[in-house]
């Protein structure tokens, strides 16, 4: 049996535990659905972006959605760490990092069904990007990227975390930051202090980058730092996962 | 005659054989040099109170943590440098039931047989056996959050034993079970016995070890104070006895001359009979006392526990403690 399969099991284990703990699909799916309705029907007339609202704020609303699934991703991680559960696969002779594996992977799916359902209610709302196929692709590929880099990062925070409740609050910077990068309204309408930290912060070139692919004018060097923003986090996530599931019993 | 080359080697191949074992959690020393010999096919006991390192023992003889010093043999391998092998040959159930509460008993069981690389495409069989074995048929397509502590721990034990290990770690298995659920898991451990299976058990109770085990260790701050059989330890320790608490220095003086065999605690006033609490013996007690008009105040009967097992083996407890 190969660590694809194990990882496979892993996955089935975690669809099964979504399906049965319907607050974390709420949390993930309708939650970024509520915040996009209330910032384009409450706000969005009051926000003067020099587009329509719904075409700038999507990119942005993506991004959130992605962090919103994350504080299950952490808080099922830490159960599993704290009920044993992942001591009792360390012990088998099962593929190592197949159960994280699994988590990874189930949050990144989680993220693009979240996804997509949130494109689906924004297009009623009259958004309309000018984005060829390949732009989508582009769109596409840097949620999954981004999706992977959070989720791994997540997997560590949950495995760190003292306990379930822990785990989840240590989640909620994630949630938090998308409002302080240009997701919801430009970085330059922003106070000093906090517009310097909303420019340089990772949400904002991959909003920025997502934004570009959808309007159909593609920023390249907004592009490379978003991807090695990703990458790094993606890398940081695994490698503190990994040495916190070996020394963890 | 030469077919008769006896085979003595095989009786008595170490399921685990564990020698200088030491570990430390920064400067606290939690296994201080432990050595351990458990042959195949016998149920070994590591006896001790909380925080005697127990479970530490336990984590490393199943991979799950290093050991800073000495070697570790389970199943002929080495755990450091052959942990893989290990975990293929072992099963561990640990002190609180790790079983996935969203899932039900039988997606639990089916979880551990998609897991294990041993069963593939018996996976359906075992998991059915399992659960009329374990008694779970009735609930298991129920979630296992919705199960009883002693349920739990069955279908824990069940998960363990998906890919027929031939050693199993049990880590308190009864800790916090009702009297009736321990019993039904001292005849399942029982079973697993009689099918050849050897078994690591850490327990905090004396009887529970004195009923499982071919041999016991007790484990003290890190240390082994004793090894041996249930007998050969019982002998080291005071057996059962019957305290009689009297009211007077007199009556106490006038009941110790009578019975001669036992031992008295001036302060208390106390005597110590030794008996072994059956009807008969405390009856032939009382009839004595009575043929000398002489009455206690209290008549108690005391069966050692691990208190009297500590305080035997390890004498002046607190010293020990402050080196």
């Amino acid at each position: 049996m190969s660590a694809q399969s194990h990882s496979l099991v892993m996955l089935r284990r975690n669809f099964k535990h979504i399906a049965r703990n319907p607050t974390s699909v709420f949390n993930a799916v309708l939650m970024p659905i509520i915040i996009m309705l209330m910032f384009v029907y409450m706000f969005g007339d009051a926000f003067n972006v020099g587009v329509d609202y719904i075409d700038y704020a999507t990119p942005g609303l993506i991004l959130l959605a992605v962090c919103y699934g994350l504080g299950a991703t952490a808080t099922s991680v830490n159960s599993d760490m704290t009920k044993g559960i992942i001591n009792r696969f360390k012990v088998m002779d099962v593929s190592r990092g197949a159960v994280l594996t699994g988590h990874v992977i189930a949050s990144v799916l989680t993220n693009v069904v979240a996804i997509a359902a949130l494109i689906g209610v924004a297009f009623l709302l009259g958004f309309s990007p000018s984005a060829s196929l390949l732009a989508w692709l582009g769109v596409a590929g840097m949620i999954v990227l981004l999706g992977f880099a959070a989720g791994w990062l997540t997997v560590a925070l949950g495995l760190a975390a003292k306990s379930p409740e822990t785990a989840g609050l240590a989640a909620v910077p994630l949630v938090m930051l998308p409002f302080f990068s240009s997701a919801i309204v430009p970085a330059e309408k922003m106070g000093p202090g906090l517009r310097q930290f909303a420019e340089y912060q990772p949400f904002t070139p991959i909003i920025e980058t997502m934004r570009g692919l959808l309007n159909g004018v593609p920023d390249t060097s907004d592009a490379v730092i978003a991807v090695a923003w990703c990458v790094g986090i993606a890398l940081v996530g695994y490698l503190w996962a990994r040495s916190t599931f070996k020394k963890r019993a | 005659m030469t077919g008769r080359i006896p085979i003595v080697g095989r009786m008595t191949t170490s399921a685990i054989a564990v020698s200088g074992l030491r570990k430390a959690y920064k400067d606290k020393v939690v296994l201080d040099g432990i050595d351990l010999d458990v042959r195949a096919g016998t149920v070994f006991s590591l006896l001790g109170p909380n925080g005697a390192g127990k479970t530490t023992t336990v984590n490393v003889l199943t991979t799950l943590m290093k050991a800073d010093g000495g070697t570790v043999r389970v199943a002929g391998h080495d755990v450091a440098t052959e942990a893989k092998a290990v975990r293929a040959a072992i099963g561990v159930t640990g002190q609180f039931a790790a079983v996935d509460e969203l899932l039900t008993g039988h997606e639990n069981l089916q979880l551990m047989a998609d897991l294990n690389r041993a069963v593939s495409g018996d996976g359906k069989r075992i998991v059915t056996e399992l659960l009329e074995r374990f008694d779970l048929v009735e609930s298991a397509q129920k979630p296992a959050s919705t199960y009883s502590g002693g349920m739990r721990r069955k279908l824990d034990l069940a998960m363990t034993l998906v890919g027929h290990p031939k050693i199993i770690f049990l880590d308190e298995p009864t800790t916090g079970l009702d009297p009736r659920s321990r019993r039904t898991m001292w005849s399942i451990i029982r079973a697993l016995v009689a099918d050849g299976v050897t078994i690591f058990l850490t327990t905090q109770y004396l009887d529970e070890a004195d009923q499982l085990a071919d041999r016991i260790a007790v484990l003290d701050q890190g240390r082994l104070v004793a090894q041996g059989t249930p007998d050969e330890l019982k002998r080291q320790i005071p057996g059962t006895h019957v305290r009689l608490r009297f009211t007077t220095a007199a009556e106490l003086d006038a009941a110790a001359r009578v019975l001669t065999d036992s031992t008295r605690d001036n302060e208390a006033l106390t005597l110590r009979v030794p008996s072994d609490g059956g009807t008969k013996s405390l009856r032939a007690l009382l009839d004595r006392l009575d043929e000398y008009s002489l009455s206690a105040e209290e008549c108690s009967v005391h069966t050692p526990d691990l208190d009297d097992v500590f305080l035997a083996l390890t004498g002046h407890t607190t010293e020990v403690n402050a080196k």
